[in-house]
This record gives C-alpha cells, sequence and structure tokens, in this order.
C-alpha cells in the first residue's frame, strides 16, 4: 500500500514535467519565430526590427532576493515553493468552522457555495455522464498541493491572503482527510503535502491542440 | 437593431424609451438599469432637444466625448463576477472598450499605475522588475484580436435569448503593448524552460501556467486598448494577452511571470477550465478557442416583415483567419457563403453578411464558419458525442439557429443537448 502511494507519488512527480517536456519538444530556446504554424503578425512583423536593437535595453531594474520572494508565493506539484510550518486535521477542523463553513457549509457538503467534499464510488469519473455530479475535491481536483496554493492565495474571498501558514496546511489536512484522502492522524508539511496522490490524478490529459 | 423592443426579456422597461420620455416632459424618471439598480434619470442628462436642430445653435465643445443620449446599448449583467458583450448592438469588429465583456473571479481591483511592478523571474538570465513608465519604454506592437472566455454558451434552456445572452463572452480591441518576446530577450531565457506562470494582482492572484512557445509567438503585455489605457475590468494598468486563447489565461492586472520547466497546475488550470469527455478522462490546457459564429441580426427580440433582409453577424477563430462562413436560410438544407468584411484579420472577430429575400414562411436560419485551418464550426451533436452533457460551457462553439415565425418573431432554437449548461 505504501509502495503503492510512493510509485503514485513518483508519477506524480514526473506526469506533469514529461508531458510538458513532450509538448514542448520542438522549443527553440530563444528564437522569436512562429512555432505552432499558426500566422504570427505580432512576432513577425517584429523580427526586422530586432535586428537593429540593441542586445539589452536596460530598463527597469534587477529585483532583489526580498523582493522576488515577497512575490513568489505559487506552490507545485513536486512541493516547490511549499513554506516551512505544518497542520493537522484537528487544527483544520477549527479554523474551517470558523472561517469556510458559512460558504462551504459544516462539513463541506452543504454550501451554499463549492461543494469540496465527496468521493465518486469506486472513484468513478462519470462528468460527462451526468453534469449534476459535483466536482468535489476528492473526485476531481488532480494535484493535492493546488489545494494549499489556491486557499493561501485567494481565501476567504473577502480577506485573502490573511490565513497563516500553519492554518492553510491545517485547512488542507482537514479537506483532504474529509474526502478519505488521508487518515486523521496525518501530519501536513512540505515533506508530507507532496507525496498525497489524488483519486483523479489519471484521469487528465494535455488537450492536444 | 430591437429599437421597437420596450420590454426586454427581464420584463425591464428599456432605458431608452424612459429617457425619450423623460425628454418629452423635461422632468425627472426613474430608470432601472440591468443589474436592478434604479437611478434617477433627468434633463440634466438629456438635453432638450429642438423640433429643427439647424434653427438653434447646437452644444459647445467639451473636454470628453460621450454616447448619444438615444443610444443606450449596455452590458449584459450574469454576476457579480461577469458582464457580457450585448453583440447585437454593434456595428463593425471592434468592441467599444465599456462594452467589453468581463469576467474576474475576485472583483475589479483599483490599481495605482505608479505602484504596479511588473516581476519577471524564475529561469532567466536576468530577473527584471519593471515599472509601468518602464515597460512603455521598450518598443511597442498593436494588433486587432478577439478575447473570448473559455466558458461562452449559454442559453438557459428558453427560446427568448439574444446574441449576447447566448455568447456575449467574446469581444474585440485594437490592443497596444509590448511583445513578451522582447521581455524575454531582455532577460534571457534558460534553454530548459518550457512553461511561464502568468500572475495577477487581483484578489484572486488569479494565476495560469502558459507553454514558452506562446510566449515567443505573439503574447503581449498590453497597457493600451481601443487607443487608450487598458479598462478597469480589462486588467489596468497592464494585463497579458494571448491572442486566439481562452480568456483567463490572458491574466489581467499582471504582476509577476515566473519561467520553469513544468506547469504549475494551479486550480484555474485543473479543478476548473478543464473538459469531461465521454471516454472518462478530463482535458487540461485546452487553449485555443476554436472556430465559431453568430448571427446577430435578426435575431431575438427582432421582429421581421416579409421582403429584403441582411442577416449580419460575427465569426471568429483562434487558430488564424476566418476563411468562409456559410449561411442557410432553409433550416440547414442549402448552404451559401456570406460575404466578409475586409480586413480578416488572424485570430479576430470577422464581419460577414448575406442578403435574404424572407417570403414569410417558417424557417431557420443558421451560420457555420470555416478557418484557414480547415477547422468547421460542429453543430451541437458532434460536440456532445465527443463532450457528453457536461455541467461546464467550456470550448463549446456549436453552430446557432434563429427560428423565424411566420408572424415574423425570430427566437432562439432550443436544443436541449447539454443539461446543466447555462
Amino acid at each position: 500500500m505504501r509502495i503503492a502511494a510512493l510509485l503514485a507519488a513518483a508519477l506524480l512527480l514526473t506526469q506533469p514535467g514529461s508531458a510538458a517536456a513532450k509538448a514542448q519538444a520542438a522549443e527553440p530556446a530563444a528564437a522569436c519565430v512562429p512555432v505552432d504554424g499558426t500566422p504570427t503578425d505580432g512576432a513577425a512583423a517584429q523580427d526586422g526590427r530586432q535586428k537593429e536593437w540593441p542586445v539589452h535595453f536596460g530598463f527597469g531594474h534587477a529585483p532583489s532576493a526580498e523582493e522576488i520572494a515577497a512575490w513568489d508565493i505559487d506552490v507545485r506539484p513536486d512541493g516547490t515553493g511549499l513554506p516551512t510550518g505544518g497542520g493537522t486535521v484537528a487544527s483544520g477542523a477549527a479554523v474551517y468552522a470558523a472561517t469556510c463553513s458559512v460558504c462551504h457549509g459544516a462539513t463541506g457538503v452543504e454550501g451554499p457555495y463549492n461543494i469540496l467534499v465527496g468521493r465518486q464510488p469506486g472513484d468513478a469519473f462519470p462528468f460527462a455522464d451526468d453534469p449534476t455530479q459535483p466536482k468535489t475535491i476528492g473526485s476531481y481536483w488532480p494535484y493535492a498541493t493546488t489545494l494549499f496554493d489556491y486557499i493561501r492565495r485567494a481565501m476567504p474571498p473577502e480577506t485573502p491572503g490573511a490565513l497563516s501558514n500553519d492554518e492553510v496546511y491545517g485547512l488542507t489536512a482537514y479537506l483532504l482527510h474529509l474526502n478519505e484522502i488521508v487518515p486523521e492522524e496525518i501530519q501536513l508539511n512540505r515533506e508530507s503535502l507532496p507525496q498525497v496522490v489524488m483519486p483523479a490524478v489519471d484521469r487528465f490529459r494535455v488537450h492536444e491542440r | 437593431m430591437n429599437d421597437n423592443q420596450t420590454i426586454n426579456r427581464a420584463g425591464l422597461i428599456s432605458r431608452r424609451k424612459l429617457i425619450t420620455a423623460a425628454t418629452a416632459t423635461a422632468g425627472v424618471a426613474l430608470t432601472r438599469t440591468a443589474d436592478g439598480r434604479v437611478v434617477q434619470t433627468t434633463a440634466q442628462n438629456v438635453p432638450e432637444t429642438p423640433e429643427d436642430p439647424t434653427k438653434v445653435p447646437g452644444a459647445t465643445s467639451s473636454v470628453i466625448g460621450g454616447r448619444s443620449p438615444f443610444e443606450q446599448p449596455e452590458r449584459i449583467l450574469t454576476s457579480e463576477r461577469g458582464a457580457r458583450t450585448p453583440l447585437q448592438d454593434l456595428y463593425g469588429m471592434i468592441t467599444p472598450s465599456g462594452l467589453h465583456f468581463e469576467r474576474h473571479h475576485g472583483g475589479v481591483p483599483q490599481i495605482d499605475p505608479d505602484r504596479h511592478n511588473l516581476l519577471i523571474h524564475g529561469m532567466v538570465e536576468r530577473p527584471l522588475k519593471l515599472s509601468l513608465r518602464e515597460l512603455k519604454r521598450f518598443p511597442a506592437v498593436s494588433r486587432i484580436c478577439f478575447l473570448e472566455c473559455a466558458g461562452n454558451l449559454y442559453w438557459y434552456g428558453r427560446e427568448e435569448n439574444t446574441p449576447g445572452d447566448i455568447c456575449g463572452m467574446t469581444s474585440q480591441s485594437e490592443w497596444t503593448g509590448v511583445l513578451l518576446s522582447t521581455l524575454f530577450r531582455e532577460v534571457g531565457i534558460e534553454p530548459k524552460a518550457t512553461w511561464f506562470l502568468a500572475e495577477g494582482a487581483d484578489a484572486a492572484v488569479m494565476t495560469r501556467s502558459i507553454p514558452m512557445s506562446k510566449g515567443w509567438d505573439d503574447a503581449m503585455i498590453a497597457y493600451a486598448q481601443n487607443g487608450e489605457a487598458i479598462r478597469p475590468e480589462q486588467g489596468y494598468p497592464m494585463r497579458l494577452l494571448l491572442p486566439g486563447w481562452e480568456g483567463n489565461t490572458s491574466i489581467k492586472w499582471l504582476r509577476r511571470i515566473e519561467v520553469a520547466d513544468a506547469p504549475f497546475m494551479t486550480r484555474e488550470e485543473t479543478a476548473r477550465y478543464t473538459e469531461v469527455y465521454t471516454d472518462g478522462t478530463a482535458h487540461m490546457f485546452s487553449f485555443v478557442m476554436n472556430a465559431r459564429s453568430i448571427i446577430t441580426f435578426p435575431a431575438y427580440p427582432n421582429r421581421l416583415q416579409p421582403g429584403w433582409v441582411e442577416i449580419r453577424g460575427l465569426a471568429w477563430s483562434g487558430r488564424g483567419k476566418i476563411q468562409r462562413v456559410d449561411i442557410s436560410t432553409d433550416s440547414g438544407h442549402s448552404w451559401a457563403s456570406a460575404q466578409l468584411q475586409p480586413p480578416v484579420l488572424s485570430k479576430a472577430h470577422t464581419r460577414f453578411r448575406h442578403l435574404w429575400q424572407w417570403n414569410g414562411a417558417e424557417t431557420q436560419i443558421l451560420s457555420r464558419s470555416v478557418d484557414e485551418s480547415g477547422y468547421v464550426q460542429p453543430t451541437g451533436p458532434e460536440l456532445v458525442k465527443m463532450r457528453g452533457r457536461p455541467d461546464t460551457s467550456y470550448h463549446l462553439n456549436p453552430i446557432t439557429a434563429w427560428t423565424v415565425r411566420r408572424d415574423g418573431a425570430v427566437v432562439f432554437r432550443v436544443e436541449d443537448l447539454w443539461q446543466g449548461v447555462g
């Protein structure tokens, strides 16, 4: 069970990168040329002008490490960007009751806004057949790190960004537990969160354009 | 085009009629706007209209112009987070900035341009922070293109839908700004970079992952729209603009670009803006908006009289230029090519027209666009076969039909294809 989880975690770590690598196989490193065969009136018109441009215009300034860190809040599936700290199901339950339940209901299924909690029997994926099925975290979200990233940047709507990192870890643990994805005793932190494998991860495909 | 319509679909009395009434009495009228607010319309903002304008001097010069008080097109408010372009009220190919559709996830932020910066970092040789003023010093470029929300199909299961109700989440502007390739060149991109994250300075701190190929191709950081600064609803003071791609990826109020070697899997590209298929998969990073068209006249709520009718509409494709628009006036049995109004631009709304003599019999009129890649706008049933009956309208671009009844009434042809959409 544990090995399977780790294997799946490894899949989770490599899948987005490999999909991206496949999509970008023919990527030129640094050339202003169209690559997808579509007309590029903008870029093409610039080509001639660029020959007369300086190597660098020199506008703007080089940001300090602190300036970058202050804005660099994203969290990726491999855990890059996760802060120190941590949270538990119990700590998250308290934050949820005080902050989130007014919109998402006492246990994440009552609404009035997005239904957060619920699994499909056998982790089926019936959404194209039955549009009434809610796309919950447990039935639809492919990456657990997305939950941390989204809560921290955009929730709650009236005071976005107000939750501490520990509170966000706790909420992530609580919501993953309500969706029967992590056990009640889970300690979520920058090491454990990227190991969580979501039920729907293998359902997603990069659309071929 | 709906001048004769005194009561609109929501049962609200049109502003024009009320303003006309206010003018006639030179008094005060209460007008209900599309979002349900009641506002006072007085003779102060509707000047008295002379019987003969050649017999009295006109108004003096002004520092900023406005619309004739007799013209009051408005966006179609759908929620606190969205409003659609009234496609049926517009002419030509450009959407007036104030009627460009709106869609936001944390409200429209108020941003002081002197305190707004753009940060470019990650897999770059020289991280860079730019003020608006500094961004504007780079070589600029302008282009006309459409911007369409990924989810742009609604009908609420009723016949009484205007073109704007159905697909008013598409608009077109002339955008001016700096090509992203110009900035990539400035910062130097590491060879292994394949994706970048774009992030907004709104309350949603909206983020999407974009392939570097689009950044090198025709992506732009726009600061102007139709000759003036971008409107707040469209991303003031600067936004990402990805021609032909789903609107959500053109991050508004842009403050940060992080270059990386994999997509970031943000909420808006996983839990949202993904499409389920009948084979049990969900597609992500769909990006390109496929070819679409809509007849904007005649359409609900117009009423036709037998005789000559110029059918008018818009066609567009995220893959390039519109090559052809087919029109059927006999419920899809036969098709003829519409006239395309030059210039036909890549990834741009293209106006089409087709002259038709209506004999008074009930029929259906349809439009079908074909783009230069050969893509043909699909029918609803063709889409249902692949997509099932999903609860979102992401990337649904079916042929739309209008029924012309014998009494001249024009109504939307309801197709019960998508249970949840709308």
